[in-house]
C-alpha cells in the first residue's frame, strides 16, 4: 500500500507540473485558478485546450501501456514481453500510416485515429486467427511477431513508395510518437477504448497470479485460460490500440516499467497491473516534461526520449538481473 | 463416497490412442500410486481425468466446471513451474485461488490453511525467501506445500518426489499417507517402486495405454506382471517393516 501512494503522489506531482509548466511564463498559481474557474481570456484556452488535454493523455496513454506492459508479461510468463509483441502497435501505426498516405488523415479530422483503430482491430483480428483463442503461449508470441513484422514491412512500402515526401516525412514524425497539439478531441476518442480495455485488464490479477504455476496448474486451480487469452489480447489491444491512435508508437513503457516495478510488489503479477499503470502514467508524464523542457523549439518526439532514457534504462536492469537472478 | 470415478474412460490425441477403457473410483482415505513404465500414459491418465485434455467416456471430475473442480481437486504438475520470484509464502498462498469467489482478499481460515501447509511440509523458516532461488528438492516441497493448501478432498500430484533427497522422499510419502489417514485421497504417479510399494495403499499399473492391474501392493507386484509391464526382476518381500521391493535385474 505504501508503494500505492508513492506512486499516486509522483502522477498527481507530474500531472500539476506538467499543467503549469510551459513556454507562456505564467505562476503556477495563475495558471492552475485559469484552468479550474476560467477567465474567459486566453490563459484559460491554452490551459484547458493544451495543456490539459496533453497531460490526460500522458496519464491515459502510459498507464494503458504500463498495465498493458504488466499484463503481458504475466500471461506470457516472461519480463521481456511488451504490449506490441502481438502485433497491435504495428497493425495501428500502419492504419495511421496508410491514412496519411491516402490524404484521408488530412481531409478528415478522426481520419487518422479511426485508420489506425482499424489498423489495430485487423492485427488483432489476424494474431487470434494464426494463433487461435487456446492453446500454448508460443503459438501467440510467434503469431504477433510475424503480425508485427508484417505491418512493419507494409509500412515500410508505403513510405518506399510515397511520391510525396511531405507525408513520408509526416509518416516518419507520427511513427516517433508525439503528444504536442492534441486536444480534447483526441482524449474523448482514446479515453472509452481504454477504458474499456482497462477493465478487461483489471479484472486479470489473481488469474495472472496462479500462471506463476505454470498453465496445467493454474487450469486445474478453475483458472479458464481460454477466457484469459481473450481478455489479455482484447484488453491490451484497445488500450495500446487507443494511445497508438491519438499519439502514435511510443515505445519501451510497456517493457521497462513493470520491470522496474516487479521487485517492489513481490513479483506478484496481479499486483504489478496497477503499480505499472501507475508508474508507466509517471514515466509517460516525466517523458512529455523532458521534451517540452529540453527543446521545446525542435520539437523532440516522445517515443524517442521513452526510447532513449528506456534502453539504457533496461541495459542496467538486465546487468542487475544477471547479478541478482531477479 | 467416491472421490474420482473413471467409466470407460479414454483418450485420443492427433489420431493416435493414447489411452483405453479405463475404470477406476478413488475412494477416501486411499493413498493410490499409479505406476507404469515411460510413456505408459500415466500423466494423461491424470490429465485428462482433471479435464485438462479432451477424453471419452466419463471422468466425475472433467464433469465438474472449473471453480469447482479447483476445490474438488488440487493437481501438481510434473513440470515444476514458478515463473516469477515470489516468496514461498505467495506459491503456498497460491493454493487459495478455487476458494477465493471473484475478487474476495484471503481470509483467516485461507491464512490458517497457508500456515498449516508450510508447517507440514517443513518451510517455516523459508517462507520469507524467494521461491526461485530455493533448490530443486526445495522447490518441490514449496510446491507440495502449494497443493495442500488448497484443502481438496483430493490430491493428484504427477511424480512429486522426482528429485527429493531419500529423506524428502520418504517424508513426502509420509505426508501423503497421513493425509489419507485422515481421509484425504491422494493419486500420486511414481516410479520409485520400492516407495510404492512401501506407502500406497493401493497400486494402479499403467501398460500401453490400458490399465494392467489395479489392487493393494503386494497383490499387485507379481513377478509375471513386473516382468511383463516392466522388463525386469525384482525381490519382494513381506516384513513386519512392511513390502519390501528392490529391482534386481533387467530382463533380455
Amino acid at each position: 500500500m505504501r508503494l500505492f501512494a508513492i506512486l499516486s503522489a509522483l502522477v498527481a506531482l507530474l500531472f500539476i507540473t506538467a499543467l503549469v509548466v510551459g513556454p507562456a511564463g505564467i505562476t503556477p498559481g495563475t495558471a492552475l485558478r485559469a484552468l479550474i474557474w476560467g477567465d474567459a481570456g486566453p490563459l484559460s484556452l491554452v490551459m484547458r485546450e493544451i495543456r490539459l488535454p496533453r497531460a490526460i493523455l500522458a496519464v491515459l496513454i502510459g498507464a494503458s501501456l504500463g498495465m498493458a506492459g504488466a499484463a503481458m508479461q504475466g500471461y506470457l510468463r516472461n519480463p521481456l514481453a511488451d504490449p506490441g509483441l502481438i502485433g497491435v502497435s504495428g497493425s495501428a501505426a500502419l492504419g495511421a500510416v496508410l491514412a496519411i498516405q491516402t490524404g484521408l488523415a488530412a481531409s478528415f479530422a478522426f481520419g487518422l485515429p479511426i485508420a489506425a483503430l482499424a489498423g489495430a482491430l485487423f492485427g488483432v483480428g489476424l494474431v487470434l486467427a494464426l494463433a487461435g483463442p487456446r492453446g500454448g503461449s508460443l503459438t501467440l508470441i510467434l503469431a504477433g511477431i510475424a503480425i508485427s513484422a508484417l505491418a512493419g514491412a507494409l509500412t515500410s512500402l508505403v513510405l518506399n513508395l510515397s511520391p510525396n515526401p511531405f507525408a513520408a516525412n509526416e509518416i516518419v514524425f507520427w511513427m516517433m510518437g508525439s503528444l504536442s497539439d492534441r486536444s480534447m478531441t483526441h482524449v474523448w476518442i482514446a479515453l472509452p477504448l481504454i477504458a474499456a480495455g482497462s477493465l478487461l485488464l483489471i479484472r486479470l490479477p489473481r488469474a495472472l497470479d496462479a500462471l506463476t504455476l505454470g498453465e496445467d496448474a493454474a487450469a486445474a486451480m478453475g483458472i479458464n485460460l481460454t477466457r484469459l487469452r481473450l481478455m489479455v489480447i482484447f484488453g491490451t489491444a484497445a488500450v495500446v490500440g487507443a494511445g497508438v491512435a491519438v499519439a502514435g508508437a511510443i515505445g519501451f513503457v510497456g517493457l521497462v516499467v513493470p520491470h522496474l516495478l516487479r521487485r517492489y510488489v513481490g513479483a506478484r503479477p496481479g499486483q504489478l497491473l496497477w503499480a505499472s499503470a501507475l508508474g508507466g502514467a509517471a514515466m509517460l508524464l516525466t517523458a512529455d516534461l523532458a521534451v517540452r523542457l529540453i527543446l521545446p523549439a525542435r520539437d523532440l518526439k516522445l517515443g524517442v526520449v521513452t526510447a532513449l532514457v528506456g534502453a539504457p534504462l533496461f541495459l542496467h536492469l538486465i546487468y542487475r538481473t544477471r547479478r541478482e537472478g531477479l | 463416497m467416491t472421490r474420482l470415478a473413471l467409466q470407460d474412460f479414454g483418450v485420443v490425441l492427433r489420431g493416435r490412442s493414447i489411452l483405453q477403457d479405463v475404470s477406476l473410483s478413488v475412494g477416501p482415505g486411499e493413498l493410490v500410486g499409479i505406476i507404469g513404465p515411460n510413456g505408459a500414459g500415466k500423466t494423461t491418465l491424470m490429465r485428462s481425468a482433471l479435464g485438462l485434455i479432451p477424453s471419452s467416456g466419463s471422468s466425475s471430475l472433467a464433469k465438474l466446471d472449473a471453480p469447482a473442480r479447483g476445490r474438488a481437486a488440487a493437481w501438481m504438475p510434473q513440470a515444476r513451474e514458478i515463473a516469477w520470484p515470489v516468496t514461498v509464502e505467495t506459491l503456498v498462498a497460491l493454493g487459495r485461488t478455487p476458494h477465493l469467489a471473484g475478487g474476495a482478499r484471503m481470509t483467516d481460515a485461507d491464512h490458517r490453511a497457508v500456515d498449516a501447509a508450510i508447517a507440514q511440509m517443513d518451510l517455516t523458516e523459508m517462507r520469507a525467501r524467494t521461491a526461485t532461488r530455493l533448490s530443486g528438492g526445495e522447490q518441490a516441497r514449496a510446491l507440495i506445500a502449494r497443493a495442500l493448501a488448497q484443502e481438496t478432498p483430493l490430491l493428484m500430484a504427477d511424480e512429486p518426489i522426482a528429485g527429493l533427497d531419500p529423506a524428502h522422499q520418504i517424508a513426502t510419502m509420509q505426508i501423503f499417507a497421513g493425509l489419507a489417514a485422515g481421509g484425504q485421497s491422494v493419486i500420486v504417479s511414481l516410479h520409485d517402486l520400492g516407495l510404492a510399494a512401501r506407502h500406497c495403499t493401493r497400486l494402479i499399473v499403467i501398460g500401453a495405454g490400458s490399465l494392467r492391474a489395479d489392487g493393494p501392493p503386494e497383490e499387485v507386484l507379481t513377478p509375471a506382471l513386473i516382468r511383463d509391464v516392466f522388463g525386469i526382476t525384482a525381490h519382494v518381500q513381506r516384513t513386519d517393516q512392511g513390502l519390501i521391493f528392490q529391482p534386481l535385474a533387467v530382463l533380455p
